[in-house]
């Protein structure tokens, strides 16, 4: 069985759909990615998982059971982060975790999580005194502390400095490592490349491609990517001619090509039979970047 | 369990927090009691007084300064708190775990009415030995007359959390209404003191009803009908506003 599965699921805001038909599973132990632009219908996907908003229509299960009408028994199996959300000022860090572990049936021990997330030295210190690494490893624990079997993460990352980036990358795959299944909301290619199993790209309240990283990357049209400064110039039409291009640059001498192994192959023959020499010649795997680009482009 | 409407958890950290805003302290707390102390110590004050029928103003002001607390607590410190829980997402969050946000609008109302409380038997207190002010003479129809004062108090600030979507918002018109509520309290002129017309319109509002039930028995008498019907009526039409219009986000 599925720890989350989404059927169809359908949320407009004033007669504006946010989600339009959107259909997922999350399956035990991986981190699912949900990515897309701002304003995609992410969070508000999320938010109907984690039972804050009542879909319009469509099915959400989590752990087989509907987030609305049992809400109670999926907060007990769900931890969740969300986007923006603060606690009281005044509370410590150590109070908050008592706090949201007294929420719970069997929370888990709050004095190893906080160790395991950097946060023993800050027990006394208060909410609105901790940095903003130190804010999110807190929202994190306490999103740990029910012992969930599925934590939503909804835009963990935005805002840190790139050095608690990487330390909360590296949490993330802690919490996996743990048995905990992950689904992570994130507009960051880079983060959704390297944490998650499978990615959902959501574009305009539907998903626009579901598959792993380097399958959504293989997908995607200019998947290679050649670049060189031949010894003397060639000729454009032949570039033109090379099996699967999907894109081709000169400027200054330099030539980029995009487009499959295939076209890889193709040049260096090319090359091979003109006698030229291609100087710092680069063959790179496209990033998810370019993949992204081109799925949510593509539904445009 | 956790549905109920009170939890311990969240009722003892929302005690704990508001131990820590030395500003709800001062204000709910100790101001009343301090108001009085002032009033009761100008000379004149403590003279009997033919208008009020033998009684000293400041045997009058000990229900004006006892109102005053429960304003404090209701209108002043808990609106701005609660829509900042609002706007900060901590209803929201408190939403994913098995516990109710409304575990903590409870605990908000209870910690502020019991503030409310304490420094009204305060007030009383300091009343009684500083300037030997008689303790009620009704002490059931005070306390009822209190209690019900409480209720609608902090329904009264519950609506205003309800409604403001900001702090700033909670604090203004919290502020807006606190200078009438002060006004039907009695704080500038005793409720019985006033012209009769005026009198009788204040007494129609909660703490204009408040006043006269709590000077009826402090007084030895029963607290009218007529004024802890008015103060039900109001605490019912409140709280069920509140719970109407409540926003969790």
């Amino acid at each position: 069985m599925s720890v989350i599965e989404v059927t169809d699921l359908r949320k407009a805001y004033a007669g504006r759909p946010a989600v339009d038909g959107v259909s997922f599973a999350v399956e035990e132990g991986e981190i699912f990615g949900v990515l897309g632009p701002n304003g995609a219908g992410k969070t508000t996907t999320v938010e109907c998982v984690e039972g804050l908003r009542v879909p319009d229509s469509g099915r959400v299960r989590v752990t087989g059971l509907d987030p609305v009408a049992d809400h109670e028994r999926v907060a007990q199996v769900l931890g969740a982060q969300l986007q923006e959300s603060r606690l009281q000022p005044k509370l410590t860090v150590r109070e908050a975790l008592e706090l949201y572990a007294a929420f719970y049936p069997r929370p888990v021990d709050w004095r190893p999580l906080a160790e395991r997330l950097g946060l023993q030295e800050k027990l006394t210190t208060r909410f609105a005194k901790l940095s903003g690494g130190q804010k999110q490893r807190l929202f994190i624990a306490l999103a740990l502390i029910g012992d969930p079997r599925v934590v939503v993460l909804d835009e963990l990352t935005t805002g840190l400095d790139p050095r608690a980036r990487r330390d909360t990358w590296e949490l993330i795959e802690d919490i996996r490592a743990n048995g905990v299944t992950v689904l992570l909301v994130t507009h960051f290619m880079e983060e959704a490349q390297r944490l998650c199993d499978r990615i959902a790209v959501i574009d305009k309240g539907r998903v626009a491609a579901l598959d792993t990283p380097s399958g959504l990357i293989r997908r995607s049209a200019g998947a290679t990517v050649i670049s060189f400064t031949p010894s003397t110039p060639l000729d454009d039409h032949e570039l033109n001619t090379l099996p699967a291009l999907v894109a081709l640059e000169n400027k200054d001498g330099r030539i980029t090509l995009s487009g499959t192994d295939d076209t890889v192959n193709a040049v260096l023959s090319l090359l091979a039979r003109h006698h030229i020499t291609a100087h710092q010649l680069r063959v790179t795997d496209a990033t998810l970047d370019d993949a992204f680009l081109d799925l949510t482009e593509a539904s445009a | 369990m956790s549905t109920a409407l009170i939890n311990p958890a969240v009722l003892r950290s929302e005690f704990r927090l508001f131990r820590r805003e030395p500003g709800s302290l001062f204000w709910v707390l100790l101001f009343p009691a301090l108001l009085l102390g002032i009033l009761g110590s100008v000379p004149s004050f403590r003279e009997a007084q033919d208008g009020l029928g033998g009684l000293r103003i400041v045997d009058v002001y000990v229900p004006v300064c006892v109102l005053v607390a429960l304003i404090m607590a209701g209108v002043q410190a808990m609106p701005p708190t609660l829509t900042g829980y609002r706007e900060n997402g901590i209803l929201r969050r408190l939403s994913t775990t098995p516990v109710r946000p409304s575990a903590l609008l409870a605990a908000q109302m209870l910690v502020n009415g019991v503030a409310a409380l304490a420094s009204a038997l305060l007030t009383l207190v300091v009343g009684r030995l500083a300037y030997d002010v008689r303790l009620p003479e009704q002490p059931v129809g005070y306390l009822l007359a209190l209690f019900l004062a409480v209720l609608a108090a902090i329904s009264l600030g519950a609506v205003i959390s309800a409604r403001a979507r900001t702090t700033k918002i909670a604090t203004a018109i919290g502020t807006a209404v606190f200078f009438p509520m002060m006004f039907c309290a009695g704080v500038w002129v005793p409720v019985q003191a006033m012209p009769d017309l005026l009198g009788r319109i204040v007494q129609c509002t909660p703490f204009g009803a408040a006043a006269r039930a709590l000077d009826q028995a402090a007084a030895g008498d029963w607290p009218s009908w007529g004024h802890v019907a008015v103060l039900a009526a109001w605490t019912a039409v409140l709280s069920a506003s509140a719970a109407r219009w409540f926003r969790w986000e």
